[in-house]
């Protein structure tokens, strides 16, 4: 267990963490602002993706895919809270679940429909390929460097978003009463579809920039979306903040845990049964984080007590 | 307007009468459809408990599913391989009995939502929603990982379990094992949401605080709401996997956690029968549907969107347009 490995699987951590952090910091919004549940996040993560590969297919430049999928989520994300999602604001959580796990069967059938059952390829531009060097050894992939630094970038924006701007101290004013900022002649429903649609944006930026490392195909949202669930979970719900801690605890857990726990089983078991079962427990570790967290802090690390 | 009941004792007769057509007219693809719907009714009416009756929309009942499905893999993958499931502290064999299998789905299900119903129902709402979800897919990440037993790829048993006396490879028949578990099930439910249990739990739905004030322990309720509730999903598991003598990861998948919530939208909250109509008209879509157009699940999205925009009360409620006693 060297410490370049160590190092390595760090920056793994946090580079799925800053992923996770775009994906979360949207649900997170969404649910502090308006109240919603959001299961089709997933899917703008999707169409994000779909987008930047359609275009840099079409164009070969990764910077207009990029902006692609910002626009393409952005776009996809105001008509679905226009059409549907604003009818929801009111309803329960069963319904708001149902009503979004609606929309995730028509997204993905519909992109079926459009791209077919077949992955497509997004490639990392000549310019972020190869390996950078870091002090003490280490090589690392320059694009997924790049990947954290964007993730870091974008949260510094949001953070200086929601903190500075006009616009910012709206959607915290929303967070708290709603009906006091629309007394005071802000037009919420204009507000939501700006906060739904920047959620969208950010889950579709994610998908893009992961897009170039996995492969785009139908169904790759939701498995970050049901991660994105675990960092808000950890972190609370509608806290910006325990999104970022949720983040990057949930990527280092979930990376460090496979590499390691099968390493440091094997002290104590011969090798393959220490693979096996070191594997097993690192696909449950951060699940078992959250189980840990929820026991201690039912709301989060960072949600609001009832 | 027909009453509810009269719409339970027409579904019964439905659930009687097509498959007896179909065995008369040597259709056994209907039956297999007919059973089919019934095990999802089965695993709807355990979710329905906690969702319709409790009022905690659990998005993870899928765990439970695959529990209970991989309970029968797994015994019968070692009774037909001949190797023991545990040799020690002491020996367990792998057995293709379908009771016995039926009696273990049924304790390790209860015994998996104690665990997750412990540290779920800490919490309230969206949390809740949320960590049921994430606990199915720790189950569904854990099947994909455990390579003992097949991994991805799943396990496949070659030979459908016993059950004494009746020949279980013949359609109708296990058709029939499963529609009597589940009209069991279903007689059970309606005594339990009478029972004095069942009143203080759909009383805990309507007004915690109230329940609390009476002295009757919330937590306590709801748990054992939860447990039962899981309990009988993981039964319908064992029953899934030995219809297609097959289990894999993707019985713990989330979206089938999701069309269990369907089944009850479907067919009305918190009604006894809803969970049966839903079972029925989903597989009725499933089959239809997916014979004029391979993307049938837009269609399925676009009819979930408006029922849940437009319609609050589901087929049931269409029909008796009468408030659900505990809906």
């Amino acid at each position: 267990m060297s410490f370049v490995l160590l190092a390595e699987q760090v920056l793994n951590g946090l580079q799925l963490g800053v992923m996770l952090f775009l994906m979360s910091a949207g649900l997170t919004l969404i649910f502090g602002v308006m109240g919603l549940i959001n299961l089709a996040h997933g899917s703008l993560y999707m169409i994000g993706a779909f987008a930047a590969a359609s275009i840099a297919g079409l164009t070969g430049s990764f910077i207009l895919a990029l902006l692609a999928a910002l626009t393409g989520a952005a776009i996809a994300g105001g008509i679905v809270e226009m059409v549907v999602i604003r009818r929801l604001y009111r309803r329960d959580h069963l319904d708001q679940v149902l009503a979004t796990f609606a929309l995730i069967l028509i997204f993905s059938e519909g992109t079926r429909w459009v791209f077919g059952s077949f992955p497509l390829y997004l490639d990392i531009p000549t310019y972020l390929q190869g390996p950078v060097f870091l002090p003490g050894g280490i090589q690392y992939p320059l694009y997924r460097i790049t990947l954290i630094l964007i993730g870091l970038v974008v949260a510094f924006a949001l953070w200086l978003m929601i903190a500075k701007t006009r616009i910012g101290i709206q959607i915290r004013a929303g967070e708290n009463d709603r009906e006091m900022i629309a007394a005071l002649g802000i037009d919420i429903s204009k507000l939501y579809t700006i906060v739904f649609a920047l959620g969208a944006s950010l889950a579709g930026l994610a998908g893009a920039l992961v897009g170039a490392i996995q492969s785009v195909e139908v169904g790759m949202g939701e498995p970050v979306l049901i991660l994105a669930f675990v960092v808000i979970v950890i972190g609370g719900i509608g806290s910006i903040k325990g999104a970022m801690v949720g983040s990057i605890l949930v990527g280092l857990t979930d990376t460090l845990g496979g590499v390691f726990l099968p390493q440091i089983l094997q002290l104590f078991m011969d090798i393959s049964t220490a693979n096996n079962v070191g594997s097993s427990i690192a696909s449950m570790a951060i699940y078992i984080l959250m189980g840990g967290v929820l026991i201690w802090r039912p709301t989060g690390l960072y949600g609001s007590r009832p | 307007m027909i009453s509810e009941r009269m719409i339970n004792i027409i579904l019964i007769g439905l659930l009687v009468i097509i498959p007896a057509w179909a065995y008369l007219a040597d259709e056994p693809f209907t039956i297999t459809l007919m059973t089919r719907a019934v095990i999802f009714a089965l695993a709807a009416v355990g979710l329905n408990l906690a969702l319709g009756v409790g009022g905690f929309v659990s998005f993870g009942h899928a765990a439970f599913f695959g529990l209970g499905g991989y309970v029968m893999g797994v015994l019968a993958w070692h009774a037909q391989s001949y190797t023991p499931f545990l040799e020690w502290p002491f020996l367990i064999e792998g057995t293709q009995s379908m009771p016995v299998i039926w009696v273990i789905a049924v304790i390790l299900s209860a015994l998996l939502a104690l665990v997750i119903g412990v540290v779920s129902l800490k919490t309230t709402g969206v949390y809740f929603i949320m960590i049921t979800l994430a606990f199915a897919q720790m189950m569904y990440y854990f099947s994909i990982s455990w390579s003992a037993y097949g991994g991805e790829d799943g396990l496949s048993i070659y030979v459908r379990n016993s059950f004494p006396g009746l020949n279980t490879l013949d359609p109708i028949q296990f058709y029939s094992i499963c529609f009597i578990i589940l009209m069991a099930v279903l007689a059970l439910m309606a005594r339990l949401v009478k029972s004095p249990y069942g009143l203080a739990l759909n009383a805990a739905r309507q007004s915690p605080k109230r329940v609390e004030a009476v002295g009757l322990d919330l937590h306590q309720l709801q748990l054992l709401a939860f447990v039962i509730s899981g309990a009988i999903t993981g039964l319908a598991g064992a029953l899934f996997a030995d219809l297609n003598r097959f289990v894999s990861p993707n019985m713990f998948s989330w979206q089938l956690s999701g069309e269990f919530i369907v089944f009850i939208i479907i067919g009305g909250v918190g009604r006894l029968f809803g969970p049966v109509i839903g079972a029925l008209v989903f597989v009725g879509l499933e089959h239809f549907l997916g014979e004029i157009n391979d993307y049938w699940h837009i269609y399925l999205g676009l009819i979930l969107l408006l029922i849940v925009l437009f319609s609050k009360t589901g087929v049931m409620g269409l029909l008796v347009k009468k408030e659900a006693h505990h809906g």
